[in-house]
């Protein structure tokens, strides 16, 4: 017979096995590390789009004119004061005083003027453009002093210069920014593994106060299972938003860490072709509405984590208000709704559907709820993001789709043209021209309560709810954002309690 | 040494099959929809901004253009630059490749040494006890998903047992080795465990079954008629002979062990050449799709090749036929 000397070598094994054993990682007073599902294209949050460069680097490694703080409200950075005129057409922003950026280079009038002429530039490939061009010429009086002259009125504007896609850059080091940002905040870009982190620590240089931690780590661990896992393993401190609501449960019950379902900019909506029969009439949107009960769909969709929405905003807006209660679930009124609409026999659409969890999910819960009345939907799914921006976006060649919108502030999408929704509304055009023009912040935020209810009766889409930011964080760690305004991982405020 | 007619001959046919690819590949992604700067700028872009990212790109080039100048790169050495990275796409392979291949390799060493003594094993005790559990071990092995396999190692020994680490790649660091190379070692091991284990479920069948083939020839009989006993007519006789379709096996597994590398690696998020695929191919960064999966056409190539010229050392009557 065989005889191998297995033993010996089983026990080699074992001992290899077992000197494997990591201990539990000590906590490290002077460390944090965060998770994000996204790892960005570039760190530059000024090129492409905004949302997962600047969740690494905004407030961590750029700064801007003005910031939004955790409540999303401007306050001041790199400019320390402003002033309006009172055409509300010339804004003038006084600079803080001997800031520099990491590469040595002084921040000043000049380096803010090229920032802004350069998201406005013709090569610009800043995704969020469109948000700065009414700015039509910047001035640079003194080294202190920054000159922006609008071509009307734009009530957002100190808002945008707040949002990560506007923080300033250094000239030199605007080409390199991608893969070796060069900002004036307290952490600086040590190492990009690309697929796996980014590395940060403290910088001496910083013109604000030094933040309790000097080392940051940004982790991108795309799978909601995996992120839990580096929670529980202890490999990752915060995940700023966890990406699978069922797993968030098991974090709130748990003494080790701290989970809080924090206010979410994310609105999930289901578009609908408003060009295309029969979503060109406004009574069968409104019977759609009316046959979804959101708060059961919230239940199914994201385990109750969620508010059910009947506008374009979500909870975490400050101008945000409860229109749910204009179409709520009544399936008997839907049927008579679309008999009025001359479809008492229902109908039937194809609804695209991106392979998202949250999408696929609720696609089913309205499947059915639309089957009560009548109502036939057949989901196709579509890839997300090729597939679907190439059907849905560009060539607008579907009926219904469904997806969360997360940019702030964006209810201006529909009065966008074009946008996917086809919706050609000059009422609310008109609208958003009035919010533009408010010239105090109590108009503003008439105006856009007045954009919300336009919207929460005309139906462009149907408002489904919005998503929480899931917050998980090792217990024990302080001034962690429990909302989000903006999509960020804020990391200057953070510190260990004990 | 001038190489033999022959030896031209299999290069050309391989240079020719890895043209054909290179055009295949581009068109297939070519086709596929999306387009990379709307991907890339978000649904908030307006047209002027697309138009400038596609022309910074050079995506308004024509069709073949773009493919021309993607072929010219790759033969001078120059893959071109990431789309959504914009850093050149060769260091970003080099980079993944140091994730990639110590995880193939690892798994295929693993493969090989648990499944070619099981395999033997099984043969030598055919029909008792230690026989059957290798063949349900196989069956299992087959059947049950790597990606599946590697979600319940991290659950036992990563979470439970807290021996490795959840994911993740810490990297091979300067030192090379001492802590950062065994942390990187450690963050291996589960993963090329879990491509490991379907590899080694087909190996052990083939080697199972192969050494079972070889056992009754003649030639088997002859050496124990002899006098060998059974123990070194097995390894001096028929596990030699019974290697050549383990060989055959192992080279056709590679293909599936690249992509089981793929599903593995997005499972323990490494950032290995898997996800680069993965990832490139969800963002269209097009041009790093097309070199990472004419890389893999290359790899399968070579691998070829290469299991041809070791036929010829495990069975000296190919060579003397050529």
């Amino acid at each position: 017979m065989m005889t191998i000397p297995h033993r010996p070598l089983a026990g080699a094994c074992l001992a290899i096995i077992l000197s494997a054993t990591a201990p539990a990682r000590a906590q490290d007073a002077d460390a944090v590390t965060f998770a994000q599902s996204v790892e960005p294209q570039g760190l530059d949050p000024t090129v492409s789009s905004p949302v997962a460069a600047g969740q690494v680097t905004w407030q961590n490694v750029f700064e801007g004119l003005v910031a939004m703080d955790r409540d999303g409200r401007i306050v001041p950075q790199l400019a320390t004061e402003w002033a309006i005129a009172d055409d509300g057409l010339t804004y003038t922003f006084t600079l803080r005083d001997g800031v520099i950026f990491q590469n040595g280079k002084a921040f000043d009038s000049a380096t803010a003027k090229f920032t802004i002429e350069r998201i406005l530039s013709e090569t610009s490939t800043n995704g969020q453009k469109a948000n700065y061009t009414a700015i039509a010429d910047v001035q640079a009086p003194d080294p202190a002093t920054l000159i922006l002259t609008l071509s009307e009125r734009n009530a957002d504007l100190l808002y945008w210069l707040g949002h990560p896609a506007a923080v300033m850059v250094e000239p030199s080091s605007a080409e390199t920014n991608g893969t070796a940002p060069v900002g004036t905040g307290p952490f600086k870009v040590d190492e990009w593994r690309k697929g796996d982190r980014v590395i940060m620590s403290a910088w001496d240089g910083y013109w604000g106060e030094a933040p309790a931690i000097s080392r940051v780590t940004a982790r991108f661990i795309g799978d909601a299972q995996a992120q839990a896992a580096a929670l529980q393993s202890g490999q990752v401190d915060i995940v700023g938003d966890l990406s699978a609501p069922e797993l968030f449960d098991q974090f709130t019950t748990d003494p080790a860490f701290t989970a809080v379902a924090g206010a979410g900019e994310m609105e999930v909506v289901a578009g609908m072709n408003n060009d295309r029969p029969p979503f060109d009439d406004p009574r069968v949107r409104q019977a759609l509405m009316m046959a979804i009960d959101r708060p059961d769909l919230v239940q199914v969709v994201s385990a109750g984590q969620g508010t059910p929405i009947g506008s374009h905003f979500s909870p975490a807006n400050p101008f945000y208000q409860d229109l749910t209660a204009l179409f709520p679930y009544d399936p008997e009124k839907a049927k008579a709704l679309l008999a009025e609409a001359g479809h008492a026999e229902g109908f039937s659409f194809d609804f695209k559907v991106p392979n998202r969890d949250y999408a696929q999910r609720s696609a089913e819960i309205l499947q059915a709820f639309f089957a009560q009345v009548g109502v036939t939907a057949n989901i196709q799914t579509s890839d997300f993001p090729a597939a679907w921006i190439q059907d849905v976006f560009t060539d607008r060649n579907y009926d219904m789709t469904i997806i969360g919108h997360a940019e702030p502030l964006d209810i201006g999408i529909y009065a966008r043209d074009p946008y996917y929704f086809n919706y050609d509304s000059p009422a609310f055009r008109d609208q958003m021209a009035t919010i533009a023009a408010a010239t105090s912040e109590e108009e503003r935020a008439a105006g856009y309560q007045a954009a919300q209810d336009m919207l929460a009766r005309d139906l462009p889409a149907l408002f489904l709810f919005s998503y929480p930011k899931l917050g998980v964080w090792k217990a024990g760690l302080e001034g962690v954002w429990e909302n989000g305004p903006v999509p960020a991982n804020d990391m200057t405020d953070i510190r260990w309690s004990q | 040494m001038t190489p033999s007619p022959s030896r031209i001959r299999r290069l050309a046919g391989a240079a020719l099959m890895l043209l054909v690819t290179s055009l295949v590949i581009f068109l297939l992604i070519e086709a596929a929809p999306g387009d990379p700067a709307e991907i890339m700028l978000g649904t908030s872009a307006q047209a002027d901004t697309l138009a400038a990212l596609r022309d910074q790109l050079g995506l308004d080039r024509p069709l073949m253009v773009r493919y021309l100048a993607w072929l010219g790169g790759v033969v001078t050495g120059n893959m071109g630059q990431s789309y959504t990275y914009g850093v050149p796409v060769a260091g970003l392979i080099a980079e993944r490749m140091l994730v990639t291949l110590p995880l193939t390799l690892m798994a295929t060493l693993l493969a090989v040494g648990v499944s070619v003594p099981l395999g033997v094993m099984a043969a030598a005790r055919q029909g008792r006890a230690g026989d059957g559990l290798a063949t349900v071990f196989a069956q299992m092995g087959i059947a049950v998903p790597n990606f599946w396999i590697g979600l319940l190692l991290i659950l036992v020994f990563a979470l439970k047992l807290g021996w490795f680490p959840v994911g993740g790649f810490p990297g091979w660091g300067d030192a090379g080795w001492g802590d950062a190379g065994w942390g990187a070692i450690s963050a291996l091991i589960l993963p090329a465990v879990a491509l490991a284990i379907p590899q080694a479920a087909v190996l052990t069948r083939v080697t199972r079954a192969a050494v079972l083939d070889v056992a009754a020839e003649d030639f088997i009989r002859t050496a124990r008629a002899k006098g060998l006993s059974r123990h070194r007519a097995l390894w001096r006789h028929t596990v030699p002979n019974a290697l050549l379709p383990v060989v055959t096996m192992l080279g056709l597994q590679i293909p599936f062990l690249i992509s089981g590398a793929v599903l593995v690696e997005n499972v323990f998020s490494l950032p290995g050449i898997g996800t680069l695929a993965y990832q490139a191919l969800s963002q269209r960064d097009l041009i790093v799709v097309q070199n990472v999966v004419l890389l893999f056409a290359a790899i399968v190539l070579a691998v070829n090749a290469g299991t041809d010229a070791l036929y010829a050392r495990l069975d000296p009557r190919l060579k003397a036929r050529q």
